[in-house]
């Protein structure tokens, strides 16, 4: 009896159809992570209570103007400078409560890491590229600190902790920024 | 005698192509896992400020984007040039956020819900204005955490 063979598929062109394949996927996927920089917002209160007293050397006030001047408790202020005004103030330590500030102690800045604010208005004509910029400023205060600290402490920059140890760090510089309503002009 | 014998003349054997759809199958399933595909429409310019003090967005599919930015040049004519908010696919205004909040949360099952962030994609060129106006809306549906999307590098007005 004859056997037949049968024939067999030519592969060949699987290759070409996955090639095909591979350049749309290639071509549409989008390799970008998302990132940006976090905040919480205050829980919205009808009311608008009053906020709870704070003594005046303990806030930081921040204003960022429509043509985008910041002033800083009523001086003027280049944007370069203020990251290092908000390590100064939120490092200050001037009650001397705070064992691991190195600050100056200086009369007119906070009492204390824990009780310090720094107060961030902006009006509604700011530019938002402006307001991202300051923010970025005072995070990056707030990182230099706590990265001062836990290289101390655990030898590693902050963020390379472990989650308890960066809670331990985080508290000693907590990220107080509160946000006034904007302007309205 | 000897085993190794040297061959001499002839072409070397060709080189065999058959492993070549396994690995560009593998390249494909690597770029087809990685993908993601976008998931709205953008109708309008979208351009992020920059930042250093950048953190990753995790679980993407805990995160709700909000635009804000002036329509493209094809829905100018429509919607006009001032900055505007789009929720998914359409241009939306500040009154539906809240709604948008709700509803994005209501997706979410009970236990994820404290995790969820809210993307607020605004182009740089806008003002804090219509910023603060979606801040407040978010802050009304309880929707607290927030994230300002940017891309990394020196702030532009640093520079």
């Amino acid at each position: 009896m004859a056997r037949r063979e049968s024939p067999e598929i030519n592969a060949g062109s699987m290759a070409d159809i996955a090639f095909l394949l591979l350049i749309f996927f290639l071509v549409t996927t989008t390799m970008d992570v998302d990132s940006g920089i976090a905040r919480k917002l205050p829980p919205y209160d009808e009311q608008k209570a009053p906020p709870p007293p704070v003594k005046k050397q303990n806030i930081l006030q921040v204003l960022v103007n429509a043509n985008d001047e910041i002033l800083v408790n009523e001086d003027y202020m280049e944007l370069r400078d203020l990251r290092q005004k908000a390590m100064d103030f939120v490092d200050n330590n001037y009650k001397g409560d705070c064992d691991y500030c190195q600050g100056s102690r200086d009369k007119t800045m906070s009492e204390n890491p824990e009780k310090h604010v720094i107060s961030l208005q902006n009006d509604r004509g700011t530019s938002y590229e402006m307001y991202i910029a300051v923010q970025n400023e005072l995070t990056a205060a707030y990182r230099e600190l706590r990265n001062r600290e836990s290289r101390l402490r655990f030898g590693r920059n902050y963020d390379l902790l472990s989650d308890e140890d960066a809670k331990e760090i985080a508290k000693l510089y907590p990220l107080n920024i509160s946000e006034a309503e904007p302007l309205k002009l | 005698m000897s085993k190794f014998k040297k061959k001499t003349g002839g072409k070397g054997p060709g080189i065999s192509t058959a492993s070549l759809p396994d690995i560009v199958f593998m390249l494909l399933f690597f770029f087809m896992v990685t993908t993601v595909m976008r998931e709205v429409e953008l109708k309008l310019e979208n351009k992020k400020p920059r930042a250093t003090e950048v953190k990753k967005l995790e679980k993407r599919s805990l995160v709700s984007y909000i635009y804000i930015g002036p329509p493209k040049q094809m829905y100018q004519a429509q919607f006009g040039r001032e900055p505007r908010v789009q929720l998914n696919d359409q241009f939306a205004r500040l009154d539906d956020i809240q709604q948008f909040a709700i509803a994005e949360k209501e997706e979410k099952s009970e236990s994820e819900r404290p995790l969820m962030q809210f993307s607020i994609k605004a182009d740089r060129g806008v003002k804090m204005g219509i910023v603060s106006d979606v801040k407040l809306e978010l802050r009304k549906a309880n929707a607290l955490k927030i994230n300002y999307s940017t891309e990394k590098g020196t702030p532009r007005p640093l520079e």
